[in-house]
């Protein structure tokens, strides 16, 4: 080792990155999770509705895990955001 | 920190007794009068780590259910003047008490002693949720290494739910030759991780083998590395400003002699 492992990442990088990953998982479905997402959901929407109107209703936002074309797991923020009717008021805003 | 602070970790065995005892001892050391409440109704320890097991009358069910009186329970530690022990119940479960008459038991507690170190079991069930609920203060103990540090995480977002928001961080077992190396996450990494304040770091020490064979807690071991960690922790739950060791061991002498003969 020594001279050949040079290009290793060090274990306790790896751990850092595998602990990073998981808890995002754990933190996700927790109760404060579920809170901060409503949070989130809300001050989004405030700043949307200010442009476009959109479906509350239908409003979804998840944090997701996705292992897209087999590149290793990431997480996501998916939003599936339907529109109304764009506001005039965007048009005459500037 | 407040006075009334639960020792917890999620995981078992990375240290949550000993840290108890050491803590509980080092604020009788600088003139507190203090109680240890083992909660680890079961699997009691807290009593041997002190070696007080052979003093045991009441436990904390027998006052819970009034079967005695709290001051019949509480064991005079004849070592430390100001430390007092209320051990778990050794033959019962932990659904024998309530998290209501946890809350009850530890208020009465801090009509009569400075600071009340609570001695958390392992997991999240009952015994934890017991263990939280006179609590106003937490100090989470993990070790350096993925699965202590994940519970960390959890056992973190589950104290917050119950409204314990003064959460400070132990790091024990520290080994910062390893760290160094890159095969260990190193203080920055578990604080960037967890995002708790830190409260101390305990180096690994082989003197801990020693004190929990004699039953007398490291913080009263002048020689001990971990002791003087403990004495530092200590101050900090006292709100003195002390910077947190590196705990970098410098290579003495010999070390570097044995290092170059490949040893």
């Amino acid at each position: 080792m020594g001279l050949f492992s040079r290009n290793k990442a060090k274990s306790s990088t790896v751990a850092k990155d595998r602990l990073k990953l998981v808890l995002i998982y754990d933190r996700a479905g927790t109760s404060s999770n579920n809170a901060m997402i409503e949070m989130m959901k809300r001050d989004i929407l405030k700043v949307i509705q200010e442009y476009i109107e959109i479906d509350e209703e239908e409003f979804e936002l998840d944090i997701k895990n996705s292992n897209i074309g087999g590149e290793g797991t990431t997480s996501e923020i998916v939003a599936n955001i339907p529109i109304r009717r764009v506001k005039k008021m965007a048009r005459n805003k500037y | 920190m407040q006075n009334v602070i639960v020792i917890t970790s999620g995981k078992g065995g990375v240290g949550k007794t000993t840290t108890s005892a050491n803590i509980g001892v080092g604020l009788v050391r600088e003139g507190k009068k203090v109680a240890l409440v083992d909660t680890d109704i079961g699997l009691r320890n807290l009593d041997v780590v002190l070696g007080l097991e052979n003093r045991i009358v009441y436990d904390l069910v027998d006052v819970v259910e009034g079967t005695c009186r709290l001051k019949q329970a509480l064991i005079k530690d004849k070592r430390y003047d100001g430390l007092y022990l209320l051990p778990a119940a050794q033959t019962r479960d932990k659904m024998a008490v309530s998290p209501e008459q946890m809350k009850s038991l530890i208020e009465e507690l801090s009509k009569e002693f400075d600071y009340i170190i609570i001695d958390c079991p392992a997991g999240i069930e009952q015994g934890f949720q017991n263990a939280i609920a006179g609590a106003k203060s937490a100090i989470v103990v993990t070790v350096p290494e993925v699965s202590s540090v994940r519970d960390a995480d959890r056992i973190i977002g589950l104290l917050s739910a119950g409204e314990i928001d003064d959460v400070k961080l132990l790091v024990n077992r520290m080994r910062p030759d390893l760290a160094k190396k890159g095969d260990m996450l190193s203080i920055d990494d578990v604080i960037e991780i967890l995002g708790v304040d830190l409260i101390g770091v305990i180096p690994e020490d082989e003197m801990i083998f020693r004190a929990s064979n004699l039953g007398e807690p490291a913080v009263g071991d002048e020689k001990s590395k971990a002791g003087a960690a403990y004495r530092a922790t200590v101050k900090r739950i006292l709100g003195e400003d002390i910077p947190i060791g590196v705990y970098e061991e410098k290579d003495s002498f010999f070390k570097k002699i044995k290092k170059l003969f490949g040893n």
